[in-house]
């Protein structure tokens, strides 16, 4: 049974062995003398360093880094290592992140020295087979999203909604337009209202209607002539399917703005329905949510874009481009910098290529079929959680904030816990990390009170699902009696609840040496 | 069943029963009719894990990478080598497979990790704080210009053409967005040119640009630079090669307001590109302006130290459309590399490093600028990287190189027109005397030959 423990103690006056470790840094474990490198000699003529570079550019006092040893790297490394909860280890159903299973090949073939050792710089007809597997992941891309154009180059979501406005902003002001609003629903992530801003744009909210979809009415009234575009992602961070989707794409056409698909939730639709089919113009694809790119903790990921052809000609330069040879030799893939209405580059180099190699072989691993498939299997999973937390406490308590058929997620609102058992969304987030389970997205999206973001993906097994319904029952009974016990969990974490007020007063960011 | 999925026809129908409809088909009864693809997808059937091994092993295959010729490509991703140690504690589930450490609790190993990552970095550049970093070094550049557009309200951004071409040209596309202008500073002799920085700098600057070694590979000087380009209250911004920083003295120490740079160099693979990391340090009064996560050190309710993702009012997920940055998934698997790198080098290794980067480097240079038509394109102290100027076409002589198995180096012409007989070269602790020796010979031969060809035609 995946079933990490049973009703775990609620008594904080027994550490357990983890909270009796004290916590080191790397740097209090140094010691002078201490090294783990072994650098080779120069095996050049040496002279010394002040008659190579002059005195006064040289360093007074060498960077105070650790001094220690191989091993106790290592171990301070396993040591810490063990205070983190991991996707590999048990259920992870963060909304709106699709934690899903990280397939250990991509990491072996992402390795190879072929791939890990090849700079960014080689000529291109000596890293075909690199810049072919970045033409293979653009085409399968475009089937995926039903546009006929990708670029790869952004480094992760917000920054694939960075391009995406200022290709916005390209195709207006190519068309000799200015325009100064961009339109995001009050379901959408951080990131979108963030972005606007940064690409010099002013954020219009656009209301939610009853069924949690776009209000029509709302966004027909403020989609004007100065809207650049509209940011949506669908199925939206409600884990709801717009069903009035070609209906928005028509107003937002209609005023000639663009339309943008936030991508985060494309582990809903994959075979199912395309973006491009959809009526957007401009997709980002989360290649660390979808497809299956670990998430190391915060990063690596990778935002790809995908675009309507009135929109390719702004793409980020370099683009890579499959030629045929006038031989009649195999086809050449090269990097295109011809490219004159280019937005130009968003980054160093040609993207995170790393991720690419990872995300097709995911895309080789599953095929059409198989995507299809993990879709199915990750909206089924979201659904059949949802029924069980329609039942017994969790559907009394913590009720789903729009109950209709969901996609891969679906959102609760734990108002009423707050209300009648005194606990908050907070609250059973942290009892949850006693049984084991990390805790669903909580306190987004806003327009849900004490929402709770549940994304179970189609990595898990239905007794999975059962076992963390299970443990939502008893967090729910146990504040019935005991409200007090969830209000001052976690018990058995490596550590308990954290200062974040004095954390952000007097802010200690480094160590001091 | 689908590969990485569990469910079979019997839980299927199970889970079905309880969600209360007959077919997986009718939970997608929402999606219209007419936004459906109703086809399947035209991808290739999926494979067998041993054939996608095999499919991805003869792409890899078909790459020039650096361990099959002998390489002096540098220009902002270096081969240096990566122990094994980064490779063992990055593939442990613990760090590869959580995300961002919202639940601190949790999430203390990462947490841990990123405000040990913090520290080295503050300690690399010299300066008071540092973020827990971002996606690589040309759109740290670009960060860094958000951050005095924001401090300053002016609108102007002064770059030293000394400044990566990457960054320039990501400064100037994000510039689109923040309402920013670019201004250029040329070279003088291989380093920026002090007076007509002067010149440039005005009220209207809101950040001023330098690299640090500059492309070229020259040490700039910036005990000079930095009062001029502070003079009308800019921001100084300085983006620097971390692993000269062993030897040479901190953009800290030197006036420096910012540091930025490209994180590949310290213990993270070349990998094409990318993923690497962006490494943003600052003086303290820009704590609250930083973009991206910050880990601070804390206590928990037992008065246990603990770490948390700080001064969060700044980000996106809580600040929105205020916020002082977009970035959400970043790079931390690869910061998490950097650390670990760092204290792999640890304080005599960074300097140790450094030191022979500059031997190596010295010998290389002298070497390759008494070849027959070859010359130093400027005799500014370097580290590790240094422009010579050939007497025959670059490109030439690059593939006549690359016949014998040496990348010689980056052609400076793309990027900068006025050095189309310009090339890069680049030495790590990798690149050993017998490399450079062959290099050479290589160069030597390969320039001899073209001009010989060139004399011919002539």
């Amino acid at each position: 049974m995946n079933r990490p423990m049973q009703r775990p103690p609620a008594d904080a006056s027994a550490p357990t062995p983890m909270q009796r470790e004290p916590t080191i840094t790397i740097f209090e474990k140094s010691h002078e003398g201490r090294r783990a490198a072994y650098l080779p000699e120069a095996g050049v003529p040496e002279r010394p360093l002040s008659e190579l570079i002059p005195g006064e550019l040289l360093r007074g006092e060498a960077p105070g880094l650790p001094e220690i040893s191989e091993p106790e790297i290592v171990r301070h490394y396993n040591r810490i290592s063990r205070r983190n909860f991991d996707l590999d280890s048990g259920f992870y159903p963060l909304g709106s992140c699709t934690m899903k299973h990280n397939p250990k090949v991509n990491e072996r073939v992402a390795a190879l020295p072929g791939h890990a050792r090849l700079h960014p710089l080689t000529p291109s007809e000596r890293a075909q087979g690199a810049l072919e597997l970045m033409w293979l992941l653009q085409r399968s891309l475009v089937e995926i999203c039903g546009l006929p154009h990708v670029s790869l180059q952004p480094s992760a979501g917000a920054h694939g909604e960075l391009a995406g406005l200022l290709l916005t902003r390209a195709y207006h002001a190519d068309r000799g337009e200015h325009r100064t609003k961009v339109l995001t629903p009050d379901t959408a992530h951080g990131t979108n209202p963030a972005t606007v801003t940064m690409a010099g744009y002013e954020v219009v909210k656009v209301a939610s209607d009853e069924r949690g979809g776009i209000d029509v009415d709302d966004l027909r009234a403020k989609a004007d002539d100065d809207v650049a575009c509209l940011m949506l992602t669908n199925p939206n961070t409600l884990g709801l399917f717009d069903e009035r989707i070609s209906e928005i794409a028509e107003i937002v056409h209609g005023t000639g703005a663009t339309l943008y698909y936030d991508g985060a939730n494309l582990n809903a639709v994959m075979g199912i329905s395309r973006p491009g089919d959809m009526g957007f113009d401009i997709v980002h694809v989360n290649l660390h949510k979808s497809f299956s790119q670990p998430h190391g903790g915060g990063g690596p990921g990778a935002g790809p874009i995908a675009v309507s052809d009135r929109i390719e000609p702004y793409l980020p330069r370099p683009q890579v481009v499959r030629g045929e040879q006038e031989n009649g030799g195999p086809p050449m893939f090269r990097l295109d910098f011809d490219r004159p209405k280019s937005i130009g580059r968003l980054r160093g180099f040609q993207g995170n290529f790393g991720v690419f190699v990872r995300s097709y072989a995911y895309i080789l691993s599953l095929g059409g079929d198989g995507l299809k498939e993990a879709s199915e299997t990750a909206v089924l999973n979201a659904n059949y959680l949802l029924a069980l937390m329609k039942d017994g406490r969790a559907g009394r308590y913590l009720p789903v904030a729009f109950d209709r058929l969901c996609k891969h997620e679906f959102v609760l609102s734990g108002a009423k816990a707050k209300r009648d058992l005194g606990v908050k969304t907070l609250d059973v987030a942290k009892r949850l990390l006693d049984f084991g389970f990390h805790p669903p997205t909580v306190y987004f999206p806003l327009l849900v009170d004490e929402a709770l973001m549940v994304e179970p993906t189609e990595t898990e097994t239905a007794e999975m699902l059962d076992a963390f319904a299970e443990a939502v029952e008893e967090i729910l009974a146990e504040a019935e009696e005991h409200p007090e016990v969830a209000r001052s969990a976690p018990y058995t974490t490596p550590v308990r609840r954290l200062d974040e007020v004095a954390a952000t007063k007097r802010p200690v960011v480094r160590q001091p040496l | 069943m689908t590969r990485y999925t569990s469910a079979t026809d019997q839980d299927r129908e199970r889970m079905l029963a309880k969600i209360g409809v007959a077919s997986v088909e009718e939970l997608f009864e929402d999606v219209p009719e007419s936004v459906r693809l109703g086809r399947p997808l035209e991808l290739p059937d999926g494979k067998p894990e041993a054939e996608v091994y095999e499919r991805l092993s003869a792409l890899a295959a078909r790459n020039a990478h650096a361990e099959r010729e002998v390489s002096f490509l540098g220009a902002g991703m270096y081969d240096h080598y990566v122990p094994a140690i980064v490779d063992s504690i990055c593939q442990r589930s613990e760090f590869l497979t959580p995300y961002t450490p919202y639940q601190p609790e949790i999430s203390q190993g990462g947490l841990q990790a990123m405000f040990e990552y913090q520290t080295a970095i503050c300690e690399l550049t010299g300066m008071p704080v540092s973020n827990a970093s971002l996606y690589e070094g040309p759109s740290s550049v670009a960060s860094a210009g958000y951050l005095a557009k924001l401090e300053t309200g002016r609108r102007r951004f002064v770059v030293s053409r000394g400044l990566h071409p990457h960054s320039r040209e990501t400064l100037e596309t994000y510039s689109v967005g923040y309402g920013t202008e670019v201004v250029e500073v040329p070279l003088d002799e291989g380093v920026t040119d002090a007076t007509a920085l002067a010149e440039t700098v005005d009220d209207e600057t809101a950040a001023v640009f330098l690299q640090y070694p500059n492309f070229f590979g020259a040490i700039e000087d910036l005990a000079t630079l930095a009062p001029v380009a502070k003079s009308t209250g800019a921001v100084l911004v300085v983006s620097v090669d971390a692993p000269t920083l062993g030897i040479l003295k901190p953009p800290g120490e030197l006036g420096a307001d910012v540091v930025v740079g490209e994180g590949q160099p310290l213990g993270n693979r070349l990998d094409f590109g990318g993923p690497s990391f962006g490494f943003f340090a600052a003086r303290e009064q820009y704590l609250r302006r930083m973009p991206g996560r910050i880990a601070g050190e804390t206590t928990d309710v037992d008065g246990r130290r603990g770490f948390v993702l700080t001064l969060q009012t700044r980000e996106q997920h809580i600040r929105r459309e205020k916020a002082t940055s977009n970035i959400c998934t970043s790079q931390a698997l690869n910061a998490l590399a950097g650390a670990i790198y760092l204290s792999w080098l640890g304080r005599q290794g960074i300097v140790e490093l450094g030191s022979l980067m500059a031997q190596r480097t010295a010998y290389a240079r002298e070497r390759l600028a008494s070849l027959a038509g070859v010359e130093l394109l400027h005799r500014r102290p370097v580290v590790r990287e240094f422009a010579l100027r050939l007497e025959a076409p670059v490109a030439a002589v690059l593939r006549r190189c690359a016949e014998r198995g040496v990348n010689a180096g980056y052609p400076l012409g793309a990027d900068y027109p006025e050095h189309a007989d310009g090339l890069l070269v680049a030495i790590t602790e990798q690149s050993s005397r017998a490399d450079i020796d062959l290099l050479a010979d290589t160069l030597g031969a390969a320039v001899a030959a073209e001009r010989e060809h060139r004399a011919v035609r002539a």
